[in-house]
């Protein structure tokens, strides 16, 4: 198809209406992307001039025991997160939909703590995991339970920062709500008929109908929890030791507290690929258990 | 195992009294540390650190708002969030719906690969581009100016240029056709047609990126040396070091930065669910 003179016009007042983003795409994100490969081939201290040394920061990043550590960490972190916040907003989710009075104020609070979610919050968590001053471990002892060292244990710092993060995953439940509308209730009419009860409605019915929604908040939950880094560096720092040092933290150290450029832009590469592996494996074991109703 | 009606409507009566006093329980769950955040900001310097801690305060002081602003540069650091989130936000409104515009109406070979790759961005993590970045500003010079943290917001978000794509593309094509047979230029639709019946996805656009800029810590983090420029993400960060274990002053401080968002997201909720449900994912 020879393009006439017309479809020319149109193009070109397609690149002009598009250029904002063609030049935000040459400077702030593909131009970057692509300057942070080349960056991880060299050594630079941003003072001097980038040093060419191949494939060193690689093969350092594989011996370098910190960035196994903070694997873990941010695999922890991230599965713990993502996991958790799809059973907590599911939960919500399926509790809302039964139509309860008051269903909008229910669904305001639950969602609120996303909105808020920043540096405001995160103090204020800091102080509701405080060992001894904060909320938590006040509601634990007045049902009789010692509460953990929150944030300052080595044991006890993920779990408090999963906690956290879960509180501020409610888009999850809006989705969930959203997806649940769309289960057929003559489906729950039918089991119901056939004297099944709550239970095995939810596990035969909700869930398969459901896995897709399932499915998907847990894919972008992952990718977002192993990402995550802005709020753990303003909590712990990656302390105690290096007990909740996450990639993203790991990143950051190495660019604004090294300053070695060539290292962090390694990391943040690695960082990518952990990201792509557990996406992908997760289409891999999807075909397992999430069910398609039309194909 | 049947059961008469009125056993059925009993069991029914009694798992739904069940999941209603559930879903009071976990929803207070979900509202108990904002509650513990302004009980705490009336608390005294004391009560705050006592063993076992109290839900609620003796006495309300609520001096602790007053000394929490004035012993810090709070006014300074509000003044600067309000100049930066505002220019913030119109530089996103007017660098996406430009583009969205292209991208859901103008033909062109170049815009499915373009279109790919804006996706592509969106999985790369941040991270990536920190680093390159930094280096570009820190080499003009740009470092503790505001210049890094305005000028990105000038020039396209791939997640609200890809919602606001979304949007546009459900506006009838016979809409835009009859404006062109009466003479209407591309500017002219846009401003006319396409904004006027997108008004949910711009009002969507702009609170999130109302409070994606609002609470963002890194970038300012990353580029402001000068007290005099923080943000007040910043200026919470700071008052953390000043104010060691004075937690009814931090909390002051975190309410009072937060007001904005509260009242925001209150008066224009409906866009945010509609945003999550169009895209998926928050604009955070």
């Amino acid at each position: 198809m020879a393009a006439g003179p017309l479809a020319r016009r149109e193009s070109r007042r397609f690149l002009l209406f598009a250029l904002p983003w063609v030049i935000g795409f040459v400077f702030f994100s593909g131009g970057p992307i692509i300057a942070s490969i080349a960056i991880s081939f060299t050594q630079w201290d941003l003072l001097g001039t980038p040093r060419w040394i191949g494939l060193d920061n690689y093969d350092k990043l594989l011996g370098d025991d910190v960035f196994w550590t903070a694997l873990d960490n941010t695999l922890y972190f991230g599965a713990g997160s993502a996991v958790l916040s799809v059973i907590v907003n599911l939960a919500m989710a399926l509790l809302l939909n039964m139509r309860l009075r008051g269903q909008a104020i229910f669904r305001t609070i639950i969602y609120m703590p996303s909105v808020l979610s920043g540096i405001a919050t995160a103090l204020l968590w800091i102080h509701v995991l405080h060992p001894d001053y904060g909320l938590i471990n006040h509601l634990l002892g007045s049902v009789g339970i010692q509460g953990p060292g929150w944030l300052i244990d080595q044991d006890w710092a993920v779990p408090g920062l999963i906690l956290m993060s879960v509180w501020t995953t409610g888009n999850a439940m809006i989705i969930f709500l959203a997806g649940l509308q769309g289960v057929p209730v003559s489906l729950y009419e039918a089991a119901q008929l056939d004297g099944a009860g709550w239970w095995s409605r939810f596990r035969h019915v909700t869930v398969p109908m459901m896995s897709p929604v399932i499915f998907f908040n847990l894919v972008v939950g992952f990718i977002g929890s192993l990402q995550a880094f802005q709020l753990i560096l303003f909590m712990t720092d990656g302390a105690p030791g290096n007990a909740s040092l996450v990639l993203g933290l790991y990143v950051y150290r190495y660019a604004f507290k090294f300053f070695d450029m060539g290292y962090a832009s390694t990391i943040a590469w690695a960082l990518f690929f952990v990201v792509i592996v557990f996406t992908a494996l997760q289409f891999l074991l999807a075909r397992r258990w999430v069910h398609y109703e039309h194909r | 195992m049947t059961h008469s009606p009125e056993q059925a409507e009993r069991i029914r009566k009694v798992q739904r009294t069940g999941a209603y006093l559930l879903l009071i329980v976990c929803t207070a769950a979900f509202l108990l540390p904002l509650l513990w955040m302004i009980t705490t900001s009336l608390k005294d310097a004391r009560s705050v650190l006592e063993f076992p801690p109290r839900f609620l305060p003796e006495e309300f002081h609520w001096e602790n708002y007053w000394n929490a602003w004035n012993s810090t540069s709070f006014n300074r650091f509000l003044a600067n969030s309000v100049l930066l989130t505002g220019l913030q936000v119109i530089g996103s409104l007017i660098s996406c719906v430009l583009p969205a515009y292209a991208f859901a109406r103008l033909r062109s070979r170049l815009r499915g690969p373009m279109f790919a790759a804006m996706l592509a961005t969106m999985m790369i993590p941040g991270q990536v581009t920190l680093v390159p970045k930094f280096i570009m500003f820190s080499k003009l010079d740009m470092v503790d100016t505001y210049w890094p943290i305005v000028l990105p917001s000038f020039f396209g978000t791939a997640l609200y240029i890809f919602l606001l794509r979304q949007f546009f593309t459900t506006i009838p094509q016979e809409l835009v056709d009859s404006a062109r047979i009466d003479g209407a230029g591309e500017l002219r639709i846009l401003w006319r047609i396409m904004i006027p019946l997108s008004k949910p996805a711009i009002a969507t656009v702009t609170l999130m990126a109302f409070i994606g800029n609002w609470s963002e810590y890194l970038d300012p983090l990353i580029y402001l040396r000068t007290t005099e420029l923080y943000t007040v993400p910043l200026g919470i960060a700071l008052f953390r070091g000043q104010f060691e274990q004075q937690y009814q002053l931090m909390m002051a401080v975190s309410l009072m930065a937060l007001v904005p968002v509260v009242v925001v997201f209150l008066a224009a909720q409906k866009h945010f669910i509609r945003g999550i449900t169009m895209t998926g994912i928050s604009g955070r």
